[in-house]
């Protein structure tokens, strides 16, 4: 049995989303709201390092200066602890998990905004970007959040590394392939804890305790599986290195990995 | 938030962009805890190196430390015996010292931003947001 939901039902919250006045407030919706939501469970899932985002830290000089805008729970605050990095993410939630789980000497994180990064420009050695301008509902914003990116960047040295979800995803379960619409919604299955129900029957154990009938009662609450929905902008062949010299960068290497595309990009 | 962050944040806004009094912030009715951390005196000489030590200076003094030299420290090699004490004070003030509560007032705009939870907060109202 399948938990997620059917065509019909995300062809419909595709419907809503359309009639969104604002990409601010589809953003706010369909993106950021969603992370909160979800951070905890979320958060448990990542934190296996991506080889080429793990490869860009490791190389990095001893004691550089860098930025991972949009870092989560802040998977990559470890990798290099020669480093000093400053985490952002629009998301509260997740930012609370990147202090709990993965905060240390090297690191801090803060909650900001892409597009409004507390930071000095032309300050920092190197900057991360991993899974997060996909998530702007139109191409003039991730481009715009590519150039705060480089802003942020030392002049003539400073590089980041950049990641966004490919249209084109090889292996993958959920079958996105070139010619369908790049901007999709993308399910979350989160399992809720619901109000206890009144339930009274037994569950089979015989001479209960009253304590383990209290233990019985709270297995019943029953777990019951809620559908979040993420808006994705999913990048084509060819559309980051695009969006990322009309941001004024240049790229400087580029590649494809793990259903999402990458560049390491520099101010021109 | 570490105190080593106050050195890299300032304000987000466009407007205060290009001025030199969106940096740094003006830390206000700050809760403080220090948290033991392992001491590496080899970070905190490259550190010294990268920081404006003025803003270092300013926001110790907002916090209450007013003992900083006013000059930054130069030519610190972390190697150097001689500088083992001041690489220390050092490490507790800029690692060990974090700021849990308190205010984060932009001297140009006056915008204040807070730090809840040891967590600051940089997301700006929908009117300042564009
Ligand atoms: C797929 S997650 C990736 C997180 C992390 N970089 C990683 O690799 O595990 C996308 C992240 O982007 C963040 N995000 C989305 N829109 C953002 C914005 N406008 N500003 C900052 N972060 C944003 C989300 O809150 C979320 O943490
Ligand atoms: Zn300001």
């Amino acid at each position: 049995m399948s938990s997620r939901p059917s065509k019909e039902v995300i062809e419909k919250e595709m419907e809503s989303f359309n009639t969104i006045e604002t990409p601010v407030l589809k953003e706010e919706l369909f993106v950021h709201k969603v992370y909160d939501e979800i951070a905890e469970h979320f958060s448990q899932t990542r934190y296996k390092p991506w080889p080429i985002v793990e490869k860009f830290l490791i190389t990095r000089p001893d004691y550089s200066i860098g930025l991972d805008v949009g870092c989560g729970n802040g998977k990559y605050f470890n990798v290099n602890k020669k480093i000093w990095l400053v985490g952002s993410d629009r998301s509260e939630g997740l930012i609370k998990c990147a202090t709990k789980y993965n905060s240390g000497l090297n690191n801090d994180a803060i909650v900001a905004d892409g597009l409004f990064l507390p930071h000095h420009d032309n300050r920092f050695d190197f900057a991360i970007s991993i899974a997060v301008i996909h998530h702007f509902s139109t191409e003039e914003r991730r481009i715009e959040a590519i150039k705060r990116i480089l802003s942020k960047l030392k002049l003539k040295t400073g590089q980041a590394l950049i990641y966004c979800w490919a249209l084109e995803q090889e292996n993958s379960r959920r079958g996105y392939k070139e010619g369908m619409d790049q901007d999709i919604l993308v399910p979350w299955v989160l399992q809720k804890k619901q109000e206890k129900r009144n339930k009274k029957e037994k569950v089979g154990v015989k001479d209960e305790t009253v304590k383990e009938s209290t233990t019985n009662q709270q297995q019943q609450e029953s777990k019951e599986l809620e559908t979040k929905m993420r808006y994705y902008h999913m990048y084509k062949k060819g559309e980051l290195v695009e969006n990322a010299e009309k941001a004024g960068g240049v790229v400087i290497d580029h590649g494809y990995e793990k259903d999402n595309w990458w560049i390491i990009v520099k101010n021109a | 938030m570490k105190f080593l962050t106050t050195n890299f944040v300032r304000c987000p806004i466009k407007a205060c962009d290009s001025s030199p009094d969106s940096f740094p912030l003006k830390f206000q009715d700050t809760t403080l805890i220090q948290e033991e951390q392992d001491f590496n005196p080899q970070f905190i000489a490259a550190m010294l190196e990268r920081l404006d030590w003025p803003a270092v200076v300013s926001v110790a003094s907002d916090l209450g430390n007013n003992s900083l030299p006013s000059l930054k420290p130069e030519n610190i090699s972390w190697e150097d015996q001689e500088n083992s004490q001041l690489l220390k004070d050092l490490h507790t003030l800029l690692l060990e010292t974090k700021i849990v509560e308190g205010k984060m007032v932009c001297r140009n705009c006056h915008h204040i931003f807070y730090i809840k939870e040891s967590i600051a907060n940089f997301l700006l109202p929908p009117h300042l947001a564009s």
